[in-house]
């Protein structure tokens, strides 16, 4: 285990040390004032030497695409290499092998995890250039002014630090971001409505007797138990505290409930990668499960139907973002902040629009979608033409209206933001009781 | 069992040695030439074990870990029911698995060995079986899952025929498909042995006991299997320890309902719970290497080598 660990750390600081050697070289040419982050937009002075860098991007699959690296080296030159991971792996590396990456694309619940390991650098809000625009829910928690903050890590909690060495989040926005939102989207139940023949309401649906022996959840404990606490709300049977950070008591009773209906056999199975859902709902071995958006694009590609079915009770939402690696500095930081910029002014806002996702700063990923795809995919509206997706294929045809309708009234009813808890050890061995029982 | 004959054989060598006369060279050529294996095995399989044992005494929270001595990882796992109930269910699979891959490894091998006359068509047929090893694991465990789903070929085969009315669930997703796939998986590892330990026994012997008048039952009762149990031994080792150390077989076929000691580990890995998953593949290894004492006590598979 010492040495796998050891090699990539090795490999990682040589790659390093000629690099920063090349960078030594630049910040003679470039002077001081691009240490000090006093240029900002492109300077030109090193217009030339950003093309020989190369940033090393990590973290979970739904952001990392290959078509944004191509358009990174297309518009700003320098080049842009991913690593798409698993969001335990994610955690995992980020915290123990810090050299291994110069940006991490993470969810803000494994923030909560990795920033306090003192492994990233937050960002200086006033180098982004959109910071104003962002959705305010990854500033103040709140949609609008009179919303409710959700349960869980609700991204703002874990988005702000105190100062530019500190690896404690602060209470109220500061001038040091830990992650630059980019990517978000409120899940929920995905059902076959051509097997279940009854309209699905509420999350405790997926208890339901009548979907015995068809029903699956995600077996990625910290999520998963956002998912059945939903369904234990929902049925009345616990009122929490807060969902994303249970008490042993309330871990306890969920999972209890989650056991008892798994021996009484409602469950086919427990999915943990995207074709895994994808497949239990195309080939009909479940009916109901927990599902993540792509997933049932993917179903409804192959011509199944496949509905992400809104609940009464809300969703469950997660966010990711960019952060940027502790061991950064120089051309490289400024490459880093660059990309950040370049990442919140469209372009690929617009992309993860497309796809079902939200992006972070709305008004630019506008500016790059047509007036009818906005409509859909923003504001619930009957779509006028064919919905393709980013890469040109049908999603949906003219006419379709999408699940859970507009924005607002999606990121408006999350109940609960993916989350890790105080009581984490415990959750997770009482989860794997729960998968084992 | 290949440390002891990498250490046993240098020893033996050097005592002629020894004695032939005080010169060094001839004194150290044994030992020179069981370094390179000697290192090997300090190297990929001493060291990395005594790490294992000895993270299994640190401590960790939820990112990072702690270089400690402290117990808590192995009264945690030895004191949770889990643990207790993903052994038993883990070794349910291994009985029933090496129970089923013996009978017909045995039989195979039986088959091969005293029913096809010419040793081309022994090799031909032998080979056959090792088919299926040109694919990947993983694909060939996948393979059954289409097959068997509710909706799948062997339930939409038997519905169209008539024979039942309501797709048969146990088939995919339960204990069923897991045994199902471990025989599909490690069958060929107990007929291989088997049919070389039968290759081996001298045919006189046959003759001999049907001579004496003995019948096929007798025969292969009496002279047959007590013959061919160094074989039965090495394909049960192969067979047991792949399974107790399975996890991905585990949780595909069996959707990730059941557990096993594999799986176990994988997830504490995955939630960068190094220390338990070390303490737990301590007391694995532990289990394992008993079960294995357990059947060379049994058998003397040295007979065989």
């Amino acid at each position: 285990m010492t040495d796998s660990r050891s090699t990539p750390k090795a490999a990682a600081s040589t790659t390093g040390v000629s690099r920063r050697a090349l960078l030594k070289g630049t910040a003679a040419v470039a002077g001081a004032a691009v240490g000090s982050g006093a240029i900002t937009g492109f300077p030109t002075i090193w217009a030339q030497n950003i093309k020989n860098i190369t940033l090393r991007q990590f973290g979970t699959g739904v952001s990392n695409l290959n078509a944004v690296a191509d358009k990174v080296k297309e518009d700003l030159g320098f080049t842009l290499q991913m690593t798409a991971l698993d969001s335990d792996a994610v955690t995992q590396r980020a915290v123990t092998q810090p050299k291994s990456y110069d940006i991490a694309d993470i969810e803000y619940w494994i923030c909560k995890k990795v920033f306090p390991a003192g492994v990233m650098q937050p960002m200086d809000v006033g180098r982004i250039k959109n910071f104003d625009k962002i959705v305010p829910i990854f500033v103040t928690g709140k949609l609008t002014p009179d919303s409710t903050i959700a349960q869980g890590t609700a991204p703002h909690t874990v988005g702000f630090v105190e100062g530019k060495e500190s690896t404690t989040f602060a209470k109220a926005p500061t001038q040091w971001m830990t992650l630059i939102p980019t990517i978000y989207n409120a899940d929920t139940l995905g059902i076959r409505p051509d097997l279940i023949g009854r309209p699905v309401t509420s999350w405790t649906d997926l208890l339901d007797p009548a979907f015995k022996g068809k029903a699956s959840l995600l077996n990625i404990p910290s999520i998963g138990i956002m998912d059945a606490a939903m369904v234990c709300e929902a049925m009345g049977e616990i009122k929490y505290g807060d969902k994303g950070n249970m008490t042993k008591a309330e871990i306890d009773k969920t999972l209890k409930i989650m056991t008892d209906a798994k021996k009484a056999g409602q469950f086919r199975a427990f999915w943990k990668t995207f074709d895994e859902s994808v497949n239990l709902m195309a080939s009909g071995e479940v009916v109901i499960q927990s599902m993540w958006s792509p997933a049932v694009a993917a179903v409804r590609a192959k011509g199944i139907p496949c509905v992400y079915q809104p609940l009464k009770e809300g969703y469950r939402a997660w966010g990711g973002g960019l952060g940027i690696a502790r061991h950064l500095s120089g051309l490289e930081l400024e490459a880093a902040y660059e990309y950040i910029n370049w990442y919140l002014s469209g372009w690929v806002g617009a992309y993860l629009n497309r796809q079902g996702y939200y992006s972070a700063v709305l008004d630019t990923a506008r500016q790059h979608m047509t007036a009818d795809e906005w409509a859909f995919w923003m504001e619930g509206q009957p779509a006028k033409t064919d919905i393709l997706s980013p890469e040109g294929k049908l999603m949906e045809k003219a006419g379709a209206v999408r699940d859970g309708g507009s924005f607002a009234d999606r990121m408006g009813r999350v109940a609960c933001w993916n989350a890790v808890m105080d009581e984490d050890r415990y959750m997770v061995r009482k989860w794997n009781e729960f998968i084992a029982a | 069992m290949t440390d002891t004959t990498a250490s046993s054989r240098p020893s033996a060598a050097a005592g002629p040695a020894a004695r032939r006369g005080p010169a060094l060279l001839p004194r150290l050529a044994p030992y020179l030439q069981a370094a390179p294996l000697t290192v090997v095995l300090v190297l990929f399989l001493l060291v990395p074990i005594l790490t294992i044992v000895a993270v299994s005494f640190w401590d960790y929270d939820s990112v990072r870990i702690y270089p400690d001595f402290v117990l808590t990882n192995y009264t945690e796992l030895l004191s949770s029911p889990v643990t207790w109930k993903t052994y038993l269910s883990t070794l349910k699979y291994a009985a029933l698995t090496w129970a089923i891959t013996a009978v017909i490894g045995f039989t195979v091998a039986y088959f091969l060995a005293f029913h096809v006359r010419s040793t081309t068509w022994q090799m031909v047929l032998f080979l056959l079986c090792t088919i299926p090893f040109w694919t990947s694991n993983i694909i060939r465990m996948i393979s059954w899952i289409p097959f068997l789903g509710r909706n799948g070929l062997l339930n939409s085969g038997l519905i169209s025929a008539g024979i039942i009315d309501q797709p048969l669930e146990f088939l995919l997703f339960s204990d069923f498909s897991v045994v199902l796939a471990f025989v599909h998986l490690y069958t060929l590892f107990m007929v291989v042995p088997v049919f070389n330990s039968m290759m081996r026994i001298d045919r006189a012997l046959i003759e001999a006991a049907r001579d004496g008048g003995a019948g096929g039952a007798q025969i292969l009762w009496n002279v047959i299997l007590p013959l061919t149990k160094p074989g039965i031994a090495i394909g049960s080792i192969f067979v047991v320890t792949l399974v107790m150390g399975d996890f991905i077989t585990v949780r595909l076929m069996s959707g990730g309902q059941s557990a096993s000691i594999g799986l176990m580990i994988a997830n504490e890995i995955s939630l960068l719970q190094y220390p338990a998953a070390a303490a737990n593949a301590v007391v694995l290894l532990a289990v394992v290497l008993m079960m294995v004492a357990a059947m060379l006590r049994v058998v003397d598979i040295r007979k065989e080598l």
